[in-house]
């Protein structure tokens, strides 16, 4: 990442620079719920590392305040560009009664904000894909000038819900972009046992439409063709598939020991592309991201994790019999 | 007050829910030029475009998904299955996705769908056209599932499935479509979701069913009250969640019941209304609860004989309601 390329995108200094603390913002609340795991605070971790990039970037690239997403478990980048706060994210973690997602009742990382137009998301994958092609259909036939978003990972292109969901978007020329976060994991089992061809953008053919493949650590590049893709969609042009090549640096989750099925050697070397320092490096070599800028910033988000987690661990817990509510409508 | 069939009632709720809401629209496999393969949609293609009466690509999954996705963002979908056998690639989306919303969302989102498909038998459909599948669905909080008997309560009920803010399951049996007749108001109505129906008053034994079923309940009580045998028929409507109150009401007026399902006997809905008899009825029983539905093979088979063996019919009941009236 040399030169001014955000320019050319037409994103200001201060844009890339958002985008880079909300990066990081991500990175630092998810290192700081797998210490909160390990200490045995919170049951459950489902990790954003090494995704960062890819999620801010797209995000960035959409109308935050129009747009619909349909969020995948891994997105913690994409809702906190989408207005979830750090307090809101650390409320799910720990399950208290004031998270927006769910209030209590769901795993982390399942997210929903109907203010902030996150689609509420389940644990069986890619259910969201035809829900992100319906809410561009209600977009269609209502004239409105916006786009739905959805996420979902390699493995997860391989359900029927992808299937139809895409091939529903194509037939219509719905404003829908799905974005694949290709990390070549699903749980234990390699891309290359999960696809029969090269690359899922190539699936975009099958369902009459654009597919890209891309640089999942490079944030300009995903910026650049979620753009073009937003643009294209709001010009009646149709759907696009993009997919995001970067990788898991996690295990699948804090249940999961990844020791198993993948060489440390692996892991280490997808560190080097860690979009974290690659895009640092970037900022710092565009004049943007000073030391002292980097410090200032690192000590912000370290007190905005911390305020986060003190006020979540302190906060309430659900009623036993709230367990009750809100089955159906209550008038 | 004119009279339609029942196939009729939904083309007419529909028609009339779409002209008040804009928001209504209708999607699902041939609803649109072809207006269905049972003509539910007849007419509605021409009357309201190609986006409010959606053709889609044969994908049950997304037809379900694709509503959904519309209900969130805050559309009135009506969705259509084909038939209600071809619902399994849909079932994800409805259990997973439709019925969890806004409890997993604590009442942030909601999603308010409705789903129809012709379901049940007698019509040459053999096993993948003649299924009843409400018992799938039946143990799902968060859904509710409508079994309409006649006219009068598609048009009502209907309506209220596409006003009501949560996602309704709309089975409407397809023999019923031209076989059943009735009157129905001009002047727009809703029925309450949620409520039994006393179709017949009656003294000596209870009948409770719903669908088709009660049809031929009926039929069988008319000959059994030239005997002097007096039946009460509750038709339950909504078959999710069980309207418990008039279930039980129905069961102590005359403390024997008989309980009549299309679907295989084992796990059918009425089992669950035997249970809330049971727990609640005990001492006012003179007779065993008794069940009578199709039997415990998967489903109808194609040959006339087969299919006659397995179909609800009113001479089944009529000897079942004899029977009980005779313990």
């Amino acid at each position: 990442m040399t030169g001014n390329r955000h320019e050319e995108l037409g994103l200001s200094n201060n844009q890339v620079l958002e985008m880079y603390k909300t990066m990081l913002l991500a990175r630092k609340l998810d290192e700081r719920m797998w210490l909160l795991n390990r200490a045995g605070k919170i049951p459950f971790v489902i990790s954003c590392q090494g995704q960062e990039a890819a999620q801010v970037g797209a995000a960035f690239a959409l109308d935050r305040n129009e747009d619909y997403v349909a969020p995948y478990y891994r997105d913690m980048g994409v809702v906190l560009a989408f207005g979830m706060t750090a307090k809101e994210l650390m409320l799910s973690a720990f399950a208290k009664a004031e998270d927006p997602n769910s209030g209590g009742r769901q795993m982390p990382s399942h997210f929903g904000q109907k203010k902030n137009r996150i689609l509420t998301g389940s644990s069986p994958v890619t259910t969201q894909v035809p829900h992100a092609v319906g809410v561009a259909l209600a977009a269609k036939m209502e004239n409105k000038n916006l786009v739905s978003f959805v996420t979902l990972g390699e493995g997860s292109s391989n359900q029927g819900d992808f299937h139809e969901g895409l091939n529903f978007a194509g037939v219509h020329k719905l404003p829908v972009i799905t974005m694949v976060e290709n990390n070549k994991y699903a749980i234990s089992v390699p891309a290359e046992k999960q696809l029969g061809n090269q690359k899922v953008s190539d699936r975009a053919l099958g369902y009459g439409m654009p597919g890209f493949t891309v640089d999942g650590n490079d944030p300009l590049e995903i910026y650049r063709v979620v753009k073009e893709a937003r643009d294209r969609a709001l010009n009646g042009e149709g759907p696009t598939l993009i997919e995001a090549v970067s990788y898991r640096l996690t295990a699948h989750s804090s249940d999961d020991d990844d020791r198993s099925y993948r060489d440390r050697e692996e892991v280490e070397e997808a560190k080097k592309l860690d979009s974290i320092f690659t895009f640092a490096e970037y900022l710092k070599n565009a004049n943007i991201l000073t030391e002292d800028l980097e410090t200032e910033i690192t000590n912000e988000i370290n007190i905005l994790v911390n305020e986060a987690t003190d006020y979540a661990e302190n906060a309430p817990y659900a009623e036993p019999e709230d367990a009750l509510k809100y089955v159906y409508e209550e008038k | 007050m004119p009279v339609m069939s029942y196939i009729q009632a939904v083309t007419s709720a529909l028609r009339e829910e779409m002209q008040r809401d804009e928001k209504v629209f209708v999607l699902g496999e041939d609803v649109g030029r072809k207006g269905g393969v049972f003509k539910a949609t007849e007419g509605l293609y021409n009357e309201f475009g190609e986006y409010r009466v959606l053709d889609t690509p044969l994908a049950e999954s997304a037809i379900a998904g694709v509503g959904i996705g519309a209900a969130m963002y805050g559309m009135r979908p009506v969705a259509e299955m084909q038939f209600a056998d071809f619902i399994m690639p849909a079932v994800n989306q409805i259990i997973s996705e439709a019925a969890r919303i806004r409890y997993r969302s604590n009442n942030d989102w909601d999603c308010p769908i409705v789903i129809r498909a012709p379901y049940g038998g007698g019509v040459h459909g053999a096993l993948y056209h003649s299924q009843s599948v409400e018992a799938i669905f039946a143990n799902q909080p968060g859904l509710k599932i409508v079994m309409p008997s006649t006219p009068y309560d598609v048009k009502g009920l209907l309506k209220a499935a596409i006003r009501d803010n949560d996602p309704v399951l709309f089975f409407e049996h397809k023999r019923a479509y031209r076989l059943l007749k009735g009157e129905v108001p001009e002047e727009d109505y809703v029925l309450p979701i949620g409520k039994a129906d006393v179709k017949r008053e009656g003294s000596d034994i209870t009948v409770i069913t719903y669908g088709l079923c009660v049809h031929f309940a009926l039929q069988a009580a008319e000959k059994l009250a030239e005997e002097g045998i007096d039946a009460h028929i509750l038709d339950l409507r909504t078959i999710y969640p069980l309207d418990k109150e008039a279930i039980i009401e129905a069961a102590k007026k005359t403390g024997k019941v008989l309980l009549v399902t299309e679907d295989n006997k084992e796990g059918s809905i009425i089992g669950e209304v035997a249970a809330i008899i049971a727990e609640n009825c005990l001492f006012d029983l003179d007779a065993p609860v008794q069940r009578l539905a199709g039997p415990d093979v998967p489903s109808m088979p194609y040959a006339p004989t087969m299919e006659k063996f397995f179909m609800m019919n009113p001479d089944k009941i009529e000897k079942a309601m004899r029977e009980l009236a005779e313990f």
